[in-house]
């Protein structure tokens, strides 16, 4: 059986202000009705104007996506009537998108596999409708919100190429990295600036392909895996058991875990497009698709290999630290600073990743420059690893030089060879019989003196010291 | 008088209390005329170069606190939160609003008999129409309740009622003022333009409305001159007539006598006349019936009672959707709204309106052909004078009206409608028209007719007199 899916993605676009008006694009848990003017409202009278910046969020991210840039794309209207929708008709573009036939790379195990994209297009985004209850179909009444309205939107659209729930899903997370290296938008599903809707067939060993089945309703990255996952089970029985599953739109359910019919909804809608009369057609010229393939910052995949290559770090470890271009630019600068790529990668896969996934920050809070002192503390022994790891939380938290927190905690490992001797010594003269017995050959007895040394030290003694000035005194 | 005063007389005048003389004549002559939806009692008085002339402005056109209707239930009691950019450059040049004109609902109509509220009477005849769809603002202009007026044109809304009033109504080149305000009827179609007592008057108008608009992104950077070169005179130009007017068999024939006497005055004037063909234009009147409901169906799709303006309320969205717009709409809105949907539906959006588009743009071009071998294209503004109310019922004869004036729409192309003589003591308008951006030159032609018509006094439109 062979799995088939195709997504639709509305990217959320984080300019300044909205596609068609000037009211500013940063709508989320705003009062409702509070960001909106007579142009996004559809007042009588009011038209668009075109948001430049929204064109160039688009081109780059085509650009990014491999795509055909066209010269010349057009607005369309998609008329059709909903109460979100004040115009009547949603301002996108139908006929001619401003980009196609793009590709997005997967590593799929050993390979790397293009996922196509068919079509790029710039629309505008509807408002938010509140059912009172939480059910559209038990409301008495609804409520509009229309600040969302006329927020920029990409649709993405790509073949069916995906194979696997997984797939699609890790599509996504590579899609959204993109979108925040591009700085185009936050990629956020749970704060809707990245929706998907999927389609999934199924083909069985005959070549018997089932009915294509719409998902809608997911709206996180476990979600759609879920969600497919679920839909792709239910299609295989159907399948197996020799019947097909509807040609319908099914939404995820939360509370069920399950997806189910949303018929009624669709009905097939003739959206009567024709070009939109307000707003000539976009035209853009080579120079200006040059000038912003050329302020592209290096794309994850371009960096993810540069790392392996240039910091000869394993490419899984390069994935992990290009996941963000905040991440990828802190660890370079620690590179840069002090030329020891495996060992600052270490200290950020570990520390830093889960100081970060436990405050739940997408920002380095601290700066190459705390991370690169710990490690020369580290060196220099004056503090031993097991200490610097313990600290790392509250650099994090304060951002407090390290040096200052040795000093604030009396941290200071102790490297004094004296005191060190001193303590074997003291040790060796109280235990005669460890010391015979270490020297007829039971090496593991080390411990005891080393265990000594930490005891009066309170474990601050530099260990490879302590084992190296044992082992020089026991032997004699 | 207070009632021929123009723009340019005015300028002569104190003017602090012009308009309230305005309103004095307004509630005069109202209880028979009907021009207007809503007259502005209070008024600031505005500095500016036009300190406190008083204009009327057509109902479609939005003022911010004032109520705006469209001269329709479903915007019955709508207030607009803004002014529309041509009523902002008004009031910034110091012009009075004093009231807002009826319309042929939505700016769908020939007569203003479709207004939902009441139908305006033409100042010449009280038992006519004043023709439509700015027939509110043709009768107040030609009344004098007004000096100037605004109104719109689609498809000859400015022009006809104009000619059928006796006053000079003037439709710019698309593009060159703002529709920023203007309450849609067919976005690639809709023009604001003045309608005034002289030519002057629509040059000075067009100076204080016209430009570039950031809000509009179909306006462009034009700078005219429109009063420059208007008393020039039309000696070596070349006017072009369309054999297809000769056509037409509803022209009626003191119509085209006064045409013919027109076209001999321009030649007396120094201008040549040359008879051409120009064969698309029978296509003029179906290709506009075919793209102006269109964008009309999706222009006046935001009428849904959700936000703004009439709403019957039902269970259920879609029975509110349906009786809302069942209601707030007259007939004829309705009629163009299911040809629109029809013409743009999947299975015959080829057929009709990409067909249409595409016969558009062959006239277009046909059009172009002509204006640059000739510098205007002569017409009557309408085949027929003002009728009676309630006179014309069939649809389709109502559409033909617009059989000279809808070219000029569809091409984008600036026209003119001036005064030229009276058949059966009823008005008669000229139409000139001219290639895109050529509007002073359109303004200088009509000035020479007004300045020479036998029917005008000493270059003065005659106007009529209102007994109220």
């Amino acid at each position: 059986m062979k799995t088939v899916i195709g997504l639709e993605i509305h990217v959320q676009l984080l300019t300044e202000t909205k596609a068609f008006c000037s009211c500013s694009a940063n709508v989320f848990e705003k009062a409702p009705n509070t960001m909106i003017c007579p142009v996004c409202t559809g007042q009588p009278g009011a038209l668009p104007t075109v948001n430049k910046a929204m064109i160039e969020y688009a081109v780059r991210t085509a650009l990014a996506l491999n795509c055909e840039i066209h010269r010349f794309s057009r607005f369309d209207r998609k008329n059709y009537f909903y109460p979100d929708l004040p115009k009547g008709y949603q301002i996108t573009q139908y006929f001619y998108p401003i980009a196609t036939n793009g590709y997005l790379e997967l590593d799929v195990g050993k390979e790397r596999k293009k996922v196509r994209i068919r079509r790029l297009h710039i629309e505008e985004d509807a408002g938010k409708l509140m059912h009172e209850g939480d059910a559209i179909t038990k409301a008495h009444h609804t409520l509009v919100d229309m600040n969302r309205c006329g927020v920029p939107l990409i649709e993405i659209v790509t073949e069916p190429d995906l194979t696997s729930p997984g797939e699609a899903r890790r599509f996504l997370e590579k899609l959204r990295s993109i979108l925040r290296y591009l700085r185009v938008s936050s990629g956020d599903m749970e704060k809707g600036a990245l929706r998907c809707d999927a389609n999934i067939s199924v083909v069985d060993e005959k070549g018997f392909s089932s009915n294509r089945v719409e998902v809608k309703n997911m709206n996180s990255f476990k979600f759609v895996e879920k969600a497919l996952q679920f839909e792709q089970n239910r299609i295989i029985q159907a399948l197996k058991s020799g019947s097909n599953v509807e040609k319908e739109t099914r939404g995820w359910d939360l509370t069920s875990k399950t997806t189910v019919s949303m018929r009624g909804k669709e009905e097939e809608s003739d959206y009567r497009y024709f070009p939109e009369p307000d707003i000539p057609p976009v035209v853009i010229s080579d120079e200006y698709i040059e000038k912003i393939e050329e302020s592209l910052p290096e794309l994850p995949d371009q960096k993810k290999d540069r790392f392996a290559r240039d910091y000869g770090i394993p490419k899984l470890d390069a994935e992990v630290l290009t996941s963000t271009r905040e991440l990828a630019d802190f660890y370079e600068e620690c590179v840069k600073i002090k030329p020891k790529p495996k060992e600052i990668s270490n200290w950020i896969m570990t520390e830093l990743l889960r100081e970060m996934k436990n405050s739940e920050s997408e920002v380095v809070p601290i700066s190459p420059r705390h991370l690169v002192e710990l490690i020369e503390l580290v060196e220099t022994g004056s503090v031993s690893i097991k200490m610097a790891k313990e600290m790392f939380p509250e650099i994090f938290a304060t951002k407090k030089m390290p040096k200052q927190i040795v000093e604030e905690r009396g941290l200071k490992q102790v490297n004094d060879r004296d005191v060190i001797e001193k303590i074997i010594k003291q040790a060796m003269e109280q235990n005669p019989k460890a010391v015979r017995q270490y020297r007829s050959g039971k090496k593991g007895v080390l411990g005891y003196f080393v265990g000594a040394v930490m005891k009066q030290t309170r474990g601050m003694a530099n260990p490879q010291l302590v084992n190296e000035i044992a082992r020089k005194l026991l032997e004699g | 008088m207070f009632r021929s005063l123009t723009i340019e007389d005015c300028l002569n005048l104190n003017r602090e209390d012009l308009a309230a003389e305005s309103v004095k004549e307004i509630e005069k002559m109202e209880p028979v005329l009907k021009s207007f939806i809503t007259v502005c009692k209070d008024h600031e008085f505005h500095s500016g170069e036009f300190a406190g002339i008083p204009i009327a402005v057509k109902d479609n056109i939005t003022t911010k606190s004032v109520k705006t209707t469209c001269a329709s239930k479903i915007l019955e009691n709508y207030v607009p939160p803004y002014n529309a950019t041509v009523v902002e450059k008004l009031l910034l040049r110091g012009f009075t609003v004093v009231g807002k004109t009826n319309l042929d609902e939505f700016a769908m109509g020939s007569s203003t008999e479709r207004s939902a509220f009441f139908p305006t009477r033409n100042p010449w005849d009280p038992t006519r129409v004043p023709g439509g769809s700015s027939g509110g603002s043709a009768a107040a202009v030609a009344s004098g309740e007004v000096v100037a007026a605004l109104g719109s044109d689609t498809g000859g809304s400015v022009r006809q009622p104009a000619s059928l009033c006796g006053v000079v109504g003037f439709k710019p080149t698309y593009g060159l003022v703002s529709r920023y305000g203007l309450i849609a009827f067919a976005s690639s179609l809709d023009q604001i333009g003045p309608i005034t007592k002289s030519v002057r008057d629509a040059a000075i108008l067009m100076s204080a409305i016209s430009g570039k608009d950031a809000m509009d992104s179909t306006t462009v950077d034009k700078n005219i001159d429109f009063l420059k070169d208007i008393e020039n005179g039309i000696s070596g130009m070349k006017f072009a007539v369309p054999k297809e007017v000769y056509d037409y068999e509803q022209l009626d024939s003191g119509v085209a006598a006064l045409f013919d006497e027109a076209l001999k005055l321009a030649e007396k004037l120094g201008a040549k006349i040359r008879k051409v063909r120009i064969p698309s234009m029978k296509y003029a009147v179906a290709v506009y019936y075919v793209v102006a409901p269109a964008e009309a169906s999706s222009n006046l799709a935001r009428y849904d009672g959700v936000k703004y303006g009439l709403r019957v309320e039902e269970k259920g969205l879609k029975d509110m959707y349906k009786r809302t717009r069942r209601e707030g709409f007259g007939e004829e809105v309705r009629r163009r709204i299911m040809l629109g949907t029809f013409t743009l539906s999947a299975a015959y959006y080829e057929a009709y309106f990409n067909k249409a588009q595409k016969v558009r743009r062959v006239l277009s071009s046909e059009l172009d052909s002509v204006l640059t071998e000739n510098d205007a294209i002569l017409t009557p503004t309408s085949p027929i004078t003002a009728f009676k109310l309630g006179e014309v019922k069939d649809p389709l004869t109502y559409y033909l009206m617009d059989i000279f004036t809808a070219p000029a729409n569809l091409a984008g192309l600036p026209a003119i409608s001036v005064p030229y003589g009276f058949s059966n003591d009823l008005p008669v308008g000229l139409q000139i028209m001219s290639r895109r951006f050529h509007d002073a030159k359109v303004l200088r032609i009509a000035r020479s007719f007004e300045k020479n018509s036998p029917y005008n006094s000493n270059g003065r439109i005659r106007l009529p007199v209102v007994r109220a």
